[in-house]
């Protein structure tokens, strides 16, 4: 922005805040430095209006609230203000504890459009009167980046308008178009998720941002739900697709000396010979624990129950007969991921 | 979203309420504290010095008053208050504080809880039933409260850690930086004296902790990790493996960072990712089963098949 247009939006800033009535364009363009022309001249007088109008939308971006009347009934022509209350950031008084942690919230954000917000949020509660010391530290920090959905979906749920999006699920083909109604986005375990309601399925759905393909279209109007009212998104997710599983089988393994140690640290122990030591381990569903135990190899044999037993020889039996091709048929479905198999 | 940091006009409603806070305030710290440059805030001071209100003449104009490098606000023009934060400006502050909320240990959570509550006040409209939900890992709370502790405290530890990549347990030394939270889990990030290097060290892998009686010295080199872009990087020297996936392994697409992902036909993806060592692969391998097999290199898929015939050894199968 050019340093004259700059200076005219200080002034018409300055202008619009210490007036009372509404003033007209007209009455602006007789009064802030930079408006000047001749009214007269319809080339000129478009010129003008143009300007103006880029001008308010200027401060519109930048968060002015510029209010809209007329300064008595017989007036016919808009006028322009800006109430001090709704324009001016309230008295904050913030302790000094209180200030370290915003200064440091503040810099979490690792999604730069978030982290700009931040920052310029930060700024304005220094221009109050906030103290903010940067070297301050909680010892420790959560890192935080989001999606690129979560701009428009939280949006969208703010002003309770429905979205459209593409969806992707790993095990499907395409992306299938989901209609949602959201009602809020949560963070859970490190992941961003849409809880809402589905107008496909019609019941309440939730969706995972990351797994959402290109844009999120707003669909209607704003206002056009209401979500429940003691919705708890937390929990919504926390419960999608069941809580934890139940542990209440046992399995006796046996582990060689000093190997799998990713399998010791969840086990019992329960005695120790030369072939190895024999541990148990609590487990809920057999395929399950028979998928973890069967990435340790030969050096974990489980001695019972036998549920676990066969379900790991028939793994370990695909295993040795692949002859490095992919086979033909894809086997049935095994879902959840393993936990803590991280690198 | 918008970046309004960068807006100039902006920057300027808002200088003017700054200094009237801090009167007499050096110019260098002033520019320092509001991330500009001297000469910039030079530069705004004096395009606001000649705006005002109307009229324009000299008891209109803002003023200021010079003192060596110090300046005093002297007239405001009725810009005495900065603007409200807008929507992604309190949203951005509110959401990052509904994090640091989570996190355990009661003294700092109440003046975090209280920063909330007033900046969600001072908001307005802007942070008004705001749709956002935060909740860290459950499973951590009481050890990163531990690990937090002692790395305000300032001393060594000594961990017992257990390696996921090595399948290995070791007692080790570190000197900690910091705790963070990333993906879902929180780490200790630490110079670990064993490997001469920073190490992230997730916290529900050390299985036991122990402050020594010494202060933790972190060597002048040691940078916190960029962790923008993910907390495993892999790097380009570590053993490309390539494997066939099926439908129902596709969800290693989204667990582990991968090199490549070729949709190769309906049923198999290529997939390509960089293994930390070939025990790690096999492991890998054999643990996703018949719905992957190993494409390259080749001696993994042979190590596989070897592993998974002695395994089978023991069955009499």
């Amino acid at each position: 922005m050019s340093r004259t247009r700059t200076e005219r939006l200080v002034n018409l800033v300055i202008c619009l805040l210490s007036t009372r009535r509404f003033l007209t364009a007209a009455q602006i363009a007789a009064t802030v430095p930079g408006y000047e022309h001749n009214a007269g001249d319809s080339r000129e007088h478009e010129a003008f209006q143009r300007k103006f109008e880029r001008d308010k939308a200027e401060l519109r971006d930048l968060g002015v609230p510029l209010e809209t009347g007329t300064a008595s009934a017989f007036d016919t022509e808009p006028g322009y203000r800006i109430a001090r209350r709704e324009y001016a950031l309230p008295d904050i008084h913030l302790e000094p504890e209180e200030t370290a942690a915003v200064g440091i919230a503040a810099r979490l954000w690792q999604h730069a459009g978030l982290a700009a917000a931040a920052s310029s949020g930060l700024l304005k509660l220094r221009a109050a009167g906030v103290d903010v010391d940067p070297q301050a530290t909680l010892g420790v920090e959560p890192v935080v980046t989001v999606d690129p959905a979560f701009g428009p979906l939280q949006a969208a749920a703010r002003e309770r308008r429905e979205v459209r999006f593409d969806y992707r699920v790993p095990e499907e083909d395409s992306a299938m178009t989901r209609r949602l109604q959201p009602w809020g986005v949560v963070c859970w375990r490190g992941r961003w998720y849409v809880v809402g309601h589905d107008r496909d399925r019609d019941a309440a759905r939730c969706f995972r941002l990351s797994r959402i393909v290109g844009p999120v279209a707003l669909v209607g109007l704003p206002g056009a739900y209401r979500p429940p009212a003691d919705v708890n998104l937390i929990s919504y997710v926390a419960n999608w697709g069941g809580g934890p599983p139940d542990r209440t089988g046992r399995a006796v393994v046996l582990v060689r000396p000093g190997r799998a140690a990713g399998v010791r640290r969840f086990a019992e122990h329960l005695s120790s010979d030369p072939d190895g030591d024999r541990l148990a381990l609590g487990y809920g569903d057999a395929e399950g624990l028979a998928r973890w135990l069967v990435g340790y190899g030969a050096d974990v044999t489980v001695l019972e129950p036998d549920e676990v037993r066969k379900a790991v020889v028939a793994r370990l039996q695909d295993l040795a007969e692949a002859a490095g091709e992919p086979p033909a048929v894809p086997a049935a479905r095994g879902v959840p991921s393993p936990a803590g198999a991280r690198p | 979203m918008t970046a309004a940091g960068g807006d100039r006009l902006g920057r300027l409603l808002n200088l003017v309420p700054y200094l009237l806070a801090r009167p007499g305030i050096e110019v260098a710290e002033a520019a320092a504290d509001l991330g500009v440059t001297e000469r910039q805030l030079r530069e705004d001071l004096e395009l606001l010095w000649v705006c005002g209100l109307p009229g324009y003449g000299p008891g209109d104009l803002i003023d200021m008053a010079f003192d060596g490098d110090r300046v005093t606000i002297t007239y405001d023009a009725g810009i005495d208050r900065p603007l409200r934060l807008t929507q992604d400006e309190a949203l951005a502050l509110v959401v990052a504080l509904r994090m640091l909320a989570e996190l355990p240990g009661a003294h700092d959570r109440a003046a975090v809880e209280s920063a909330l509550a007033k900046i969600e006040s001072a908001a307005g409209d802007a942070a008004a039933d705001l749709p956002v939900a935060v909740r860290l890992p459950p499973n951590t709370t009481r050890r990163l409260a531990d690990l937090r502790a002692a790395v305000q405290r300032g001393n060594a530890l000594r961990l017992r850690y257990y390696s996921a990549t090595r399948d290995r347990v070791s007692e080790r030394v570190v000197d900690p930086m910091r705790v963070v939270v990333a993906e879902g889990h929180a780490y200790l990030e630490a110079w670990c004296r064993a490997a001469q290097g920073v190490r992230l060290f997730r916290l529900d892998r050390i299985d036991e902790h122990a402050e020594l009686p010494e202060p933790a010295v972190v060597p002048a080199g040691a940078a916190p990790k960029d962790l923008r872009e993910g907390i495993f990087r892999p790097d380009a020297d570590m053993p490309l493996v390539t494997l066939s996936v099926g439908r129902w392994a596709r969800w290693i697409t989204e667990y582990y960072p991968c090199e490549s992902v070729v949709e190769d036909s309906p049923e198999r993806w290529l997939v390509s990712l960089r293994a930390v060592d070939m025990a790690w692969a096999r492991r890998l391998v054999l643990g996703l089963g018949p719905e992957v097999s190993v494409v390259a290199p080749a001696e993994l898929a042979a190590e596989v098949r070897r592993e998974a015939r002695a395994a089978l050894a023991a069955y009499g199968a």
